[in-house]
């Protein structure tokens, strides 16, 4: 990095660096009253940076120093713009509080996918004054290759802040910092490459799965495909904000849920299976005679939530599989010897969310379980994401999660309106309240007799 | 306007296919793993049902990324993994190699640039966080700020696998959370209402939709100094900061009064037990950049007593649940208070209505 005459920050003592960021500050300020043509020559100097300097040490990566580097790239347009959102940045870390404001910037047949940031404070810091993120979706799966990375690289050095996120926390790329007018040019580049914006307000958010079929044996279900599937039909949902608050989706493989989809997404699919888990008895034995049967007993037998599990005297395993819940524990621990079963599917949950407004809410099993290996399975699961987003756009109150309404109606309501029965996977117990009408109760528990018997009848037909 | 002046039309390709850049034997054995081993911490190695071998190196970033960084991990990939990579959910890179031999370069290479391998297993991986004071509009605090300062001193706990299970750890900048559930949450707490700037009330905030906001219904409409704008029941209030995103003018954030709570036990896998939220255990430490140091004392500390006393494959929460909170709070030098129980809908349901107690 080349030395800088202004650059008053490095590796100098933190007592020198605070006294001449006060001498900087009181330059600063008298260069700001003398008028805008000395902001104008003011803004080529660097801001000191003493508080964000501190983060350069230590041995995890810094951000700072990633900054540092955007900010010295003199031959690039975004250099002064990252000097002045360092300046902004260690305002914020001196005063304790933010300085960004949202606004409405989107880009030319789209509504949502900008996130607008307009600077509170940009008499100081001008040339940030304009920083906006454009959420674009990743590959399913976040895969890449050095190709397109280095195009990526290209388009927002031309004309964004050469800052970008992998991934924010919805599972977006976020191309963080480009002016107004920029942004429409970056996300014309990025459009032309194959990459497209994601969700931002009250619309289908982006989406996120685990690797997946891509390289993990407890994977039940094709993912990346079903991600796909979802929400490239449903991209209107996603580009013209029009629905009365957010509404996720999230793929996880298996019960481990890698990408937290019960508590963070209101549509979870998370894949599973129904018949018997397989087991290698002789990976079995290698693993008991590996680490012993006491540790074998105590973290693996003892720690099965349905005591499934029973170590037999010549150090096989006894498996209860009609007490299994497909917990993944004993598969986590002994990933060579226990595998997912061959009749794979998935399940849905419906409803998580974080706080905001009632309180958390884990999503609530409506699906235990579909199968999706053909076309016609994964149309299903298309068309069952539609019923969700239809259901939410018209009984949704305004802010409301698709959680809350369910909350709001109750779960017969909903399952109803969707086109569900009732399932005893649904609850952790029936109720304990009284307060219900139970008049047609004996016709209800027809329907669900009626149910089992044309369950039981197809299945036989499959398996014939 | 001439045709060569009409606004692109956007393609509304939407979501990439990952196949056209995944790792070849990622393409030809999807679907087809058979098991998987770890030989050490960072490294993951997958066999397929076809007996092809896969060796992933996964190591830590900043997350917030610099062209040149972003880069450098090109250049990686293409010595290495054929140009191939992908991100885990927690900011991790996973290289993927077709051969045993690259391992060891390539942590060697990744260990040189300032990677640090790990973040598999049960180890701390990389904090989940969210925006902060760089780009969000409503931010208490900076979370590259805090996770950087936090990651620095779990480095050796990344770069190992030796707590008893996964431990994964979040932050946010405000109560919405976006940071998510994690073993350990270090998550901004209000602890005033907001301020109203009532000048700006009307011209700025949708008024009806700010006061329907409120979990509380604190907040009601009212004419102050001629104008039209909000006030709000100080003793309703919840400090939640519900009302800030859709009306700037009900400043919530405060250099003094924006604290940092820390909670303990969110767990999303359905392993053992069921997920889990996370739960409050200590409120009200100071928002103290560029290190946070009264956090990071705290957070190790907790790290270090589950470590120190759970359990093989216990998670943070499960470990709780076995050993009682009053273990807990002894455990950690916490204080237990009335903010930790719980009066919001369902409270009842977290309280002990047993006579199982921990001696």
């Amino acid at each position: 990095m080349a030395e800088n005459s202004n650059n008053i920050g490095g590796a100098d003592s933190s007592g020198a660096q605070a006294a001449r960021s006060a001498s900087w500050s009181a330059i600063m300020i008298g260069g700001m009253k003398k008028g805008s043509d000395m902001a104008e020559s003011e803004n080529t100097k660097i801001h000191p940076t003493p508080n964000l300097d501190q983060l350069e040490d230590g041995p995890w990566p810094s951000f700072v120093t990633g900054l540092k580097r955007l900010r010295d790239a003199k031959d690039q347009q975004y250099a002064p713009m990252m000097n002045d959102l360092m300046g902004q940045l260690e305002h914020s870390y001196d005063k304790r509080l933010g300085f960004w404001k949202g606004g409405t910037v989107s880009v030319f047949g789209y509504g949502g996918g900008i996130i607008p940031r307009f600077s509170e404070v940009a008499d100081l810091f001008p040339a940030s004054k304009e920083f906006h993120t454009l959420r674009v979706m990743p590959p399913a799966g976040n895969h890449y290759d050095s190709t397109v990375m280095r195009q990526i690289c290209d388009i927002w050095e031309r004309h964004g802040s050469g800052l970008i996120a992998f991934h924010g926390q919805t599972g977006n790329i976020m191309f963080q910092g480009a002016t107004t007018e920029n942004t429409q040019k970056a996300f014309d580049e990025l459009n032309e490459i194959g990459f497209d914006l994601g969700g931002a307000g009250p619309c289908l958010r982006t989406a996120m799965s685990c690797v997946g079929a891509a390289r993990c044996e407890m994977s039940n279900f094709d993912e990346q495909r079903a991600l796909r599937g979802i929400i490239n039909e449903y991209l209107d949902e996603i580009h013209r904000p029009a629905l009365p608050y957010k509404i996720k989706f999230k793929f996880s493989g298996c019960p481990n849920d890698c990408v937290n989809s019960i508590q963070r997404a209101d549509f979870a699919v998370i894949g599973t299976w129904r018949d018997d888990m397989k087991v290698n008895q002789e990976e079995v034995k290698a693993y008991v005679d590996r680490v012993g049967r006491k540790y074998m007993i105590d973290s693996v037998i003892s720690m099965c939530p349905t005591r499934a599990l029973s170590l037999n005297d010549d150090d096989t395993l006894e498996v209860d599989n009609k007490s299994c819940v497909r917990c993944m524990h004993c598969l986590n621990v002994m990933p060579k010897a226990l595998s997912p079963g061959d009749d794979k599917g998935v399940s849905i949950l419906i409803g998580g969310k974080r706080a905001l407004k009632v309180g958390d809410l884990m999503g609530t099993l409506v699906i235990p379980f579909m199968k999706l290996d053909t076309d016609e399975d994964h149309e299903k699961l298309v068309e069952f994401a539609g019923e969700i987003i239809d259901f939410f756009a018209e009984n949704a109150l305004e802010h409301e999660r698709v959680g809350e309404t369910i909350d709001r109606i109750g779960l017969p309501a909903f399952l109803d309106a969707v086109g569900l029965d009732p399932d005893p996977n649904m609850v952790n117990h029936p109720r304990t309240s009284c307060y219900v009408r139970t008049d047609d109760f004996t016709e209800e528990a027809d329907k669900y007799f009626e149910r089992k018997k044309a369950e039981e009848d197809s299945e036989t037909v499959a398996a014939e | 306007m001439s045709e060569s002046e009409q606004p692109r039309r956007p393609i509304e390709c939407g979501v990439p296919d990952p196949k056209q850049y995944m790792h070849p034997l990622m393409v030809k054995n999807y679907g087809s793993w058979d098991w998987h081993e770890r030989p050490r911490p960072g490294v993951l190695h997958h066999t397929a049902k076809s007996g092809d071998e896969i060796w992933t190196v996964r190591a830590g970033t900043q997350r917030q990324m610099d062209l040149t960084t972003i880069r450098k991990l090109c250049d990686i990939a293409d010595e290495y993994s054929d140009g191939h990579f992908r991100f885990t959910t927690r900011s991790n890179i996973e290289y993927p190699l077709s051969s045993e031999d690259k391992v060891q370069p390539l942590i060697d290479k990744l260990t040189e640039e300032g990677f640090p391998v790990g973040g598999t297993g049960n180890s701390v991986s990389m904090i989940s966080h969210t925006q902060g004071w760089l780009h969000c509009d409503i931010p208490g605090t900076d979370a590259s700020g805090v996770v950087k300062s936090l990651m620095d001193k779990m480095h050796a706990e990344f770069i190992k696998e030796e707590m008893p299970n996964r431990v994964r750890i979040t932050t946010s900048c405000c109560q919405v959370n976006c940071g998510g559930q994690g073993d350990i949450a270090i998550n901004v707490q209000y602890t005033k209402p907001p301020r109203i700037n009532h000048d700006m009330v009307s011209n700025v905030c949708e008024r009806p939709a700010v006061v329907a906001r409120c979990p509380v219904a604190a907040i009601r409409p009212a004419m102050v100094n001629g104008k039209p704008s909000l006030e709000v029941d100080e003793k309703k209030c919840v400090c939640c900061g519900a009302c800030y995103p859709p009306c700037p003018p009900m400043q919530i954030n405060g250099a003094d009064s924006t604290k940092i709570a820390i909670w303990v036990g969110g767990k999303h896998s359905n392993a053992r037990s069921k997920p889990t939220f996370h739960k409050l255990v200590v409120a009200n430490l100071p928002n103290n950049p560029p290190r946070w140091p009264e956090v990071e004392e705290i957070v190790m500390k907790i790290l270090y007593a589950y470590k120190d006393n759970a359990k093989d494959w216990e998670r943070m929460g499960e470990w709780i649940e076995r050993i009682g909170w009053p273990r807990f709070f002894e455990l950690t030098d916490l204080a237990f208070t009335k903010h930790h129980l719980d009066t919001w809908t369902g409270a009842r349901h977290t309280m002990n209505a047993s006579t199982h107690i921990h001696f």
